[in-house]
């Protein structure tokens, strides 16, 4: 937050929730919508961080809005990260752009092994969005953060011409550490290596495209957007020795593992049987003709491990709420380095590959 | 889940397999007619199930591949037009025409969308009365329906800013085009399942007894085309020339007389043009007269546009039987899915396309040894 002028105190959580109320007695209230001037630096600017932004995320490290946090780390290697989100739409079942912001930076820094601690949080807001809406999704943020157990400390709120962004824009960037003996890279993926998958497959990316596409299923589809972050530390506790971690977000469980063959220089072998995916979202893929190892995950990490670990590791996520369908989906071969290929449900073989671009929709 | 799981079973696929391995006594050359078989077949990898006696070659059933690049370029020009909202299922997008495609149109600036069902544009084309809302009505018998409707419905409602720009192709004629040329290598069908949902399998009676050709209207999962493949063996090695049908959950005799109705109402058959193959005639919808106020080739004074395909892909043969995706030296290394050279590497369900997407071009490095 730079505006120094320190605000901390003023605006109470209790204060700032009656923004909602149509009797709201706070200047900002007369504004529905996010207006240029909330990005100018003047009384607009500090009103908007005063009373929207500073009552959600007050800590220590946050309130002499300075120029930025100070902190120590203490020991440990430092893992540093950052995401933008440009999510449409910006609410959709089981989330929004701010918890998506927050999930994203904190699984990015716990696929590094390291224990998130400290956010920082650019917000680029649209001219005309209404202040409701903003005022959710930092709510929204704030609770991820606190589920997460870590801190925005520090941030920066810019306002462009309506036209100019897509309602909202966020970027976060995370600062974790780095217990000492954990190394986690993509490189370290041995042939022998198990690869655990999470949870089931494609739901966010499913979740998304229902409410793009105006598609209703029987059942409504919830993003599994989620902090990994704790189920990371249930899983270096049972094995140090994880090698490699990713979290399969854009281009789904194809890319995530195509860049683990191609780092290693190892092949990968999966089993398309063995791969969780729920009725609903299996059903919505075929109904909108994409394939689910191409589809997006917000809550889910895959984990590359010895083979003598990957029974407890398993056993291990299965009892946590976010791996209850942990399942191994297939090993690191000496075959075909750089490429995976998978055994297909009917027993037959193909090569899993990367996209070129966007997957489309297929006309039959 | 029910109705999918039942059709990608290991077993049932093992004993399928072997019955086709029991019954096979010489070299078949069969073609799936589909670009969505295709498309399993390689997912799935079900012609490395079979027999080596058994060649799979993909058929001219990808609706994608062969609009041809002049119909490609109307859409463009049309695209372009500031007032206009131009719809399209969403793999036309990539497709490229003769400069440039659709999603390059909308990165630039043009309002260019994705449906899933060409009734949605009639709810665009009310939301947005000052703009001209024009579909890429493309695709075989399959989409003639829906699209067909939409039209209806803009005339019957009088939302006179909706429009269609008809690329429609009939799947009978290209089969029996195949069939002629002096090339052809095909001696058994699987038949396009879905097509034949909406038109019934009559039509193919005469194809099987003229060119002795047995047909297989065949589904698309897994099960479905081995037993498809199964059918037609059985049939080829005891010398018969029918029309089955191994897809009676969906396909009847008759098919959907209603929907051939609408067809029959809204659109007549006509001479197109295929990319890859060229001109076939009597193998495409036309809109009929009373429905000219909705014909978009017209609107838009784009009838003129003629684009000639470069010479420079085997896709026709591709398309036809002939030859397979990796018998082309551009294949993977000059022409891939972002820069295609031609038809059946534009969609993911034309036959190179398919290929290229299950790594077929990466057969020696990773699936020698895998297999």
């Amino acid at each position: 937050m730079s505006p120094n002028e320190s605000a901390i105190g003023a605006a109470q959580p209790a204060a700032a929730t009656s923004l909602l109320t149509a009797s709201c007695p706070l200047p900002i209230a007369d504004y529905k919508e996010i207006v240029l001037a909330h990005g100018s630096g003047g009384k607009l600017s500090h009103q908007l961080i005063d009373k929207i932004i500073l009552p959600q995320f007050q800590n220590d490290l946050l309130a002499p809005l300075h120029d930025g946090a100070i902190f120590s780390l203490g020991e440990g290697r430092v893992a540093f990260s950052t995401d933008s989100y440009v999510v449409s739409p910006i609410f959709f079942p089981g989330g929004d752009i701010g918890t998506l912001a927050v999930h994203g930076t904190v699984n990015d820094l716990a696929m590094c092994g390291a224990r998130p601690r400290y956010l920082s949080v650019g917000f680029i807001l649209e001219e005309g969005l209404p202040m409701e809406e903003f005022w959710r999704i930092v709510q929204s943020m704030r609770a991820a953060a606190d589920e997460a157990g870590v801190q925005l400390v520090t941030g920066d709120t810019k306002v462009v011409d309506r036209g100019k962004a897509d309602k909202i824009f966020i970027n976060t960037a995370g600062i974790g550490v780095v217990p000492n003996g954990i190394d986690i890279r993509p490189t370290r993926a041995q042939i022998g290596d198990q690869i655990i998958i999470s949870g089931a497959i494609a739901v966010h990316g499913i979740a998304i495209m229902s409410v793009r596409e105006g598609l209703e299923f029987e059942t409504e589809i919830a993003s599994d957007t989620a902090a990994l972050n704790g189920l990371v530390e249930v899983i270096l506790r049972v094995c140090p020795d994880v090698h490699v971690l990713r979290d399969p977000t854009r281009g789904g469980v194809t890319s995530s593992v195509t860049e683990i063959a191609q780092s290693a220089k190892v092949g990968v072998q999966l089993q398309e049987a063995a791969i969780p995916i729920s009725e609903e979202v299996k059903g919505a893929c075929e109904i909108l003709g994409l394939d689910p190892l191409y589809v997006a995950n917000e809550g889910k990490l895959i984990a590359v491990v010895p083979p003598a670990e990957a029974q407890n590791v398993l056993t291990a996520m299965r009892a946590h709420s976010l791996g209850k369908e942990a399942a191994i989906i297939g090993e690191v071969v000496n075959d075909h380095p750089g490429f995976v290929t998978m055994k297909t449900r009917v027993g037959g073989m193909r090569v899993v590959d990367m996209l070129s671009g966007e997957q489309l929709p297929r006309i039959c | 889940m029910k109705y999918l799981d039942e059709y990608r079973d290991e077993a049932l696929a093992n004993g399928i397999v072997s019955e086709i391995r029991r019954l096979v006594t010489k070299p078949w050359v069969l073609m799936e007619v589909c670009g969505g078989q295709t498309h399993s077949i390689v997912k799935y990898g079900i012609d490395r199930l079979l027999p080596n006696e058994i060649e799979l070659v993909h058929g001219p059933g990808c609706p994608v591949c062969v609009t041809s690049l002049e119909m490609i370029d109307k859409a463009l020009a049309i695209a372009r037009q500031p007032d206009v909202i131009f719809c399209s299922f969403g793999d036309m997008l990539r497709v490229p025409g003769s400069d440039c495609d659709l999603l390059i149109l909308k990165s630039r600036g043009c309002d260019v969308r994705v449906v899933y069902s060409p009734i949605d544009c009639l709810k665009i084309a009310r939301a947005n009365p000052e703009k001209k809302v024009v579909f890429f009505a493309i695709g075989f018998e399959t989409t003639a329906p829906g699209n067909a409707m939409a039209v209806w419905q803009a005339h019957q409602q009088r939302i006179k800013n909706f429009s269609v720009l008809v690329s429609h192709v009939l799947v009978p004629p290209a089969m029996a085009s195949i069939l002629q040329s002096p090339l052809n290598r095909v001696q058994g069908f699987l038949g396009p399942g879905h097509v034949c949902t909406v038109m019934g399998y009559r039509e193919y009676e005469p194809i099987a007894q003229r060119y002795r050709v047995p047909i297989v209207i065949t589904g698309f999962e897994p099960i479905d085309i081995l037993e498809g493949t199964l059918m037609t063996i059985r049939q080829l090695e005891a010398g018969k020339a029918e029309v089955e049908n191994q897809y009676p959950r969906v396909v009847s005799r008759d098919g959907n007389r209603v929907a051939q109705d609408l067809v029959n109402n809204v659109f007549e058959v006509g001479d197109r043009k295929w990319r890859g193959v060229g001109s076939i005639p009597k193998s495409g919808y036309k809109l009929r007269y009373e429905f000219h106020a909705h014909d978009a080739e017209r609107l838009f004074d784009v009838q003129e546009i003629d684009t000639k395909e470069p010479e420079i892909c085997i896709s026709g043969l591709v398309l036809r039987g002939v030859k397979k995706p990796h018998d082309c030296p551009a294949f993977g290394t000059l022409c891939n899915p972002e820069r295609p050279l031609g038809a059946t590497m534009v969609s993911a369900e034309g036959a190179c396309a398919a290929y290229y997407a299950y790594g077929r071009h990466l057969q020696k490095p990773a699936l020698a040894k895998a297999s």
